[in-house]
């Protein structure tokens, strides 16, 4: 079976797999990494989003040899254990952004990458299109709306170099 | 385990991926794998390989003047998100924006889009609506002879495609009713006007795939407003007629589609 060199959450890794493993799979079975949930199997729920180098996707339809040489992230790895939260997590946590909780991860993650490649902000309707590969069945999406819109200025206020906050 | 297993290639160079397309029996080329990974987990396909295209280099975006060169594994993400093609062809940088989610666009690519030819595929009407060339690692096939009907192409056993060539149009939109779930084309129209002629091109509609609709084309070409194609309908012989959307509906919508299209055309 062939090895992959993957990098999960900055750690580096090589791990055997079967050709056919899914990288949802390999993530929740071997590594132990529960994170990313299976919904549907189908790419519609999302709650199986994690970011692969630096984009994301959703792991129920990647392959994980498709993943050799590349750097992985989950909802595990957003923040450091014992350290603060992300701001989209603290800011899912103060809007109540959740009800059972299954769609979660994949919530934050596509949410993550959606404040990401729009550093101009978003408006409510563009939040809500670029939330069409997630699904709620609590219908919670009010809350999870509200909670995004309130990360984005905290996500880029932090994430940017401290050398750029002086040059407004 | 849902799929059969599979030798898995990934190569670094075009001739190394045709050789063992060529030499393996059921191997099948995989480039987004937005639309192959779902048809292995269902049986649909069971590949003897997968030569992964993903270290070609094939995903470049080239503009040289009014040409367009799209590298097969360019995302949609990347085609949608363009500030040049943006400006350029904005009818293709929003039919690429409402393919999927953002998670399949971030993944799915030009070439595993075209050579797949769903019939309700958002980038064979913009590729026919464009009057592009799809280029193979062996010979270039204008658009007009590369659709062969759903899920067909003209792409020969053992043939890559590498990417698409495309001069910018004076004018081009793309309007679609997607499905709630999918978000596939239940219809989709791309309207473009240009070097090429006046075109539209409509997907999701018909059971034999996407394909021009040349009254609407030849009532444009003489006056580009949507009252010139007021009384004009599309009949409703072999639409398709399923659950979303009953043949007579699609063929309503083409009308409805592109006089939207025309209407939005800013340039």
């Amino acid at each position: 079976m062939p090895q992959i060199r993957i990098r999960v959450n900055a750690r580096e890794q090589t791990v055997t797999v079967e050709n056919r493993t899914l990288l949802v799979d390999l993530l929740r079975e071997t590594l132990g990494l529960t994170g990313a949930h299976v919904g549907c199997d189908t790419s519609q729920c999302g709650a199986c989003v994690v970011h692969v180098n630096g984009h994301s996707l959703k792991a129920c339809t990647t392959l994980a040899v498709q993943c050799d040489g590349a750097e992985i992230t989950t909802i595990e790895g957003l923040s450091k254990p014992g350290a603060a939260l992300h701001p989209m997590q603290e800011m899912f946590l103060a809007q109540n952004a959740m009800q059972c909780g299954f769609c979660t991860p994949g919530m934050i993650m596509s949410a993550v990458d959606l404040i990401r490649q729009n550093p101009q902000g978003l408006s409510e309707d563009e939040i809500r299109e670029g939330l069409e590969g997630n699904l709620c069945r609590c219908t919670g999406y009010l809350s999870i709306i509200k909670a995004i819109a309130a990360a984005a200025p905290l996500m880029h206020s932090r994430t940017m170099p401290a050398a750029m906050k002086n040059c407004k | 385990m849902t799929m059969r297993d599979f030798d898995y290639r990934r190569p670094a160079t075009i001739n190394e991926a045709v050789s063992l397309l060529v030499s393996n029996r059921d191997a099948m080329l995989l480039a987004g794998g937005q639309s192959l990974i779902p048809d292995l987990k269902q049986r649909i396909s069971a590949p003897s390989m997968l030569v992964d295209l993903a270290r070609l280099q094939l995903d470049k975006i080239k503009i040289d003047g009014r040409t367009i060169c799209l590298g097969a594994m360019t995302t949609h993400a990347a085609v949608a998100s363009s500030k040049d093609l943006q400006s350029m062809v904005p009818g293709l940088t929003k039919m690429a924006g409402l393919i999927g989610d953002l998670q399949v666009r971030n993944c799915g690519t030009v070439g595993g889009s075209l050579a797949y030819n769903a019939p309700d595929s958002c980038y064979s009407a913009a590729v026919l609506g464009l009057g592009a060339t799809i280029i193979t690692h062996r010979r270039r096939i204008a658009a007009d002879n590369f659709f062969k009907g759903a899920f067909a192409t003209a792409l020969e056993p053992g043939e890559l495609i590498v990417g698409i060539e495309f001069s910018q149009p004076g004018k081009s939109n793309y309007e679609k009713i997607r499905n709630s779930s999918s978000r596939a084309a239940i219809v989709g129209v791309f309207v473009a006007q240009g070097e090429a002629g006046t075109r539209v091109a409509v997907t999701g509609a018909s059971r034999k795939g996407v394909f021009r609709q040349t009254a609407l084309e030849d009532a444009l070409s003489e006056n580009f407003t949507p009252a010139a194609i007021a009384g004009l309908t599309t009949s409703s012989e072999n639409m398709i007629n399923d659950i979303h959307a009953s043949a007579e509906f699609r063929a309503h919508l083409i009308g409805v589609l592109t006089r939207r299209c025309v209407a939005g055309t800013v340039r």
